[in-house]
């Protein structure tokens, strides 16, 4: 088992044909990943050769969905376009969406989240997940990777992790790497995404192969906040934190763009206490979370 | 990016809502000029990024030019709030007759927006939710249909605005809104929006902030209104280079790729520091993914022309971009610095092709460069290097 992705997953690359999509198409395909097509209006009809497969390019989400069956679509396209890419995916119903591109205007993602929010099944439920934007994607190793995280760093296992950061996602499961991972999410950095920490929480909750929960936050927002009051009421099995940016300044952007302390709101300390409060262990650096890990894992 | 006062009305005045005459100044003689323009009575307002420049001394009524010139001569130079003022702005005075409070903003918690209005204004709005939290109306904005007129007038009756104002608010809302959509704001806060004895509304004062992806993406004329004049010089030559970098208070200079892991980065930095004379880190530095060698040289030529910076720790994790790839950028990146490389480097590598990388670095042998096995230890060495260097 795994969260949101696996083996079965059928997967479309919006923007196959640029530089980006192609170079990570080839490695999403070595991890595994079963990709059935690619989405670029130009270049409608024409194919990319990766390897001894071959991949169609489509020239809509919908055409691609209705050829291949496709459930899982990743976004490669520039900033300009993303949000143009995003709809044209929800309005094809495409169940899941996890959009890389970093530089998205904030109110393209509050248009395209608001739009996601809107399409219902039958049962009221979101038809569309989404991922990111400006996020390192999803990888549940051994079976896809539906993103940019190296697939070679770590195997299948018992933990599953969600961070907002791509790297520290790297280096915690490179220190965790003998136990392995069920699903990591890196649901991205940016003041406004899709999946949040919550969602992942409840999904690692319900997936019976997660033992143990690794959950990487940084300054800026309530998320992890949030997210410990979640844990202290919804989730049962234990929970390791982290998070980032102890060290920085009132009103300074820290690379993502969400990440920022404003006034007294956003801080890593109020963060550490809020999880230390819901129960959940909270290490000072990767390592100490990682070993806090190890003992809760050791006891179960 | 948060703009100035002068900034936010200017942008306001271009999408129609009713503002009063202002002009930036940047001396007394400006402002003395600025005052006879405008005529009558003025005020002389401090321009900087922070609340509280009334209380601090940093907003004067001025009768003449004269005063305006005697006010803006105390003003400029003065520090509020550790913001040194090197500017005024030179407003209309405003005959008030009601203060209210209206922002529309980004709401990070529910993914929408959020409208805040009230019909008490002028006072922190901060102190108003916690005192009068009955009299601030906040109603959700849905992204895909912004503030209409039917929004508008919800707002202005959930705000308790009497029946013969509403319309003109609603008005003035729904022009804030269009500055907020068209100039992908995250933040437009009018305090106060004022009632003149004529019964004009008008927008006295003004907080933007504006989404800085956006400006990217699609408003080119947002670069005019970055403050480069108050940009530290490095912040400077790192935004010149395309950089991601922050300048801070400290000794151990860091490079990392992805902004989680610098930020850890100058967390573990930080603590390594407490046992090594409380050496802090100099800067939060991310060079990405892909970790090319002219980008390392970039950011080692930024890191290494801070005077602060006593010893470097570059801490890459190998992902896309490979550790021999990031191992080659470092060695390439000291040849081309050549003799401006000149202080104590501690590097981490880990992840892909990491033996390759260390074998690299190994290679080369340059007489700077230690390296680390892990990032605790490459932090307690830099910290130790850079101790030892003070």
């Amino acid at each position: 088992m795994s969260i949101y992705l696996n083996k079965d997953s059928k997967v479309i690359v919006q923007g196959i044909t640029g530089g980006e999509g192609t170079k990570h198409t080839a490695l999403m395909l070595k991890a595994g990943t079963n990709i059935v097509g690619g989405v670029n209006a130009r270049k409608a009809g024409t194919t990319v050769t990766h390897g001894d497969q071959d991949i169609k390019v489509y020239g809509t989400v919908a055409e691609a969905k209705a050829e291949t069956g496709a459930d899982v679509s990743i976004v490669f396209v520039p900033p300009k376009f993303t949000k143009d890419a995003v709809v044209e995916a929800i309005e094809a119903e495409v169940g899941l969406v996890v959009v890389i591109t970093e530089g998205v205007p904030v109110q393209d993602s509050a248009e395209f989240w608001a739009l996601a929010q809107s399409k219902v099944d039958a049962d009221g439920n979101q038809i569309t997940r989404i991922i990111g934007p400006n996020c390192p994607g999803i990888i549940t190793p051994g079976e896809a990777l539906v993103g940019i995280t190296p697939n070679n760093i770590t195997q299948k296992g018992p933990i599953g992790l969600v961070s907002k950061s791509g790297t520290l996602t790297y280096q915690m499961m490179y220190e965790l790497r003998d136990l392995g991972f069920s699903t990591a999410i890196g649901i991205g950095g940016d003041p406004v995404i899709g999946t949040t920490h919550i969602d992942a929480l409840a999904a690692f909750e319900a997936d019976p192969e997660t033992k143990a929960i690794v959950m990487i936050g940084e300054i800026g927002g309530d998320a992890e906040e949030r997210a410990a009051d979640y844990i202290k009421a919804n989730v049962t099995k234990p929970v390791v934190g982290y998070v980032a940016g102890f060290t920085a300044p009132e009103g300074k952007t820290m690379g993502h763009a969400g990440a920022i302390v404003s006034g007294s709101a956003g801080t890593a300390q109020a963060k550490k206490e809020a999880l230390e409060a819901a129960g959940v262990k909270v290490g000072k650096t990767p390592s100490e979370t990682a070993r806090l890990l190890r003992e809760v894992f050791a006891a179960l | 990016m948060d703009l100035y006062e002068y900034q936010a009305r200017d942008l306001f005045e271009a999408h129609g809502v009713p503002v009063l005459a202002g002009i930036v100044a940047y001396t007394p003689e400006e402002a003395k000029a600025a005052a006879e323009k405008i005529g009558g009575v003025v005020v002389v307002k401090a321009q900087v990024k922070v609340g509280g420049r009334g209380k601090a001394g940093g907003v004067k009524v001025a009768k003449t030019a004269d005063e305006a010139f005697e006010h803006a001569t105390n003003i400029l130079g003065m520090d509020i709030k550790g913001h040194t003022v090197n500017k005024v702005m030179i407003a209309q005075g405003a005959d008030i007759a009601e203060e209210f409070y209206f922002s529309v903003l980004l709401d990070r918690a529910n993914r929408n927006y959020l409208a805040m209005c009230s019909v008490e204004g002028g006072m922190e709005i901060e102190v108003l939710a916690v005192e009068r939290p009955d009299a601030l109306a906040k109603v959700a904005v849905d992204p895909l249909v912004g503030i209409d007129a039917a929004k508008a007038a919800e707002i202005v009756a959930e705000a308790n605005f009497p029946e013969e104002l509403r319309a003109k608010v609603a008005d003035t809302i729904q022009k804030l809104w269009v500055v907020f959509k068209e100039e992908d704001a995250t933040l437009v806060e009018v305090n106060p929006l004022v009632k003149t004895g004529a019964g004009d509304i008008v927008a006295l004062d003004g907080k933007v902030s504006l989404d800085e992806n956006a400006s990217e993406v699609r408003h080119p004329d947002h670069e005019a209104l970055e403050d480069k004049e108050a940009a530290d010089p490095l912040e400077a030559k790192a935004a010149a280079a395309g950089l991601n970098y922050v300048k801070l208070d400290g000794e151990v200079g860091i490079i990392g790729n992805g902004a989680g892991l610098v930020m850890s980065t100058l967390d573990v930095v930080a603590y390594a520091g407490e046992n090594h004379g409380s050496v802090k880190p100099a800067n939060f530095l991310d060079i990405g993914g892909g970790a090319s060698a002219e980008v390392m040289a970039n950011g080692l030529d930024v890191i290494l022309n801070d005077p602060q910076v006593k010893s470097v720790f570059v801490n890459v994790f190998g992902g896309i971009t490979a550790c021999d790839a990031v191992a080659n950028g470092i060695v390439g990146a000291l040849n081309t610095l050549g003799d401006a490389a000149n202080k104590p480097l501690v590097v981490r590598l880990d992840g892909n092709n990491v033996e390759e990388g260390r074998a690299i670095l190994a290679e080369a042998n340059h007489p700077l460069v230690t390296l680390a096995a892990t990032m605790d230890e490459g932090a307690d060495k830099a910290a130790e290097l850079a101790n030892a260097a003070k």
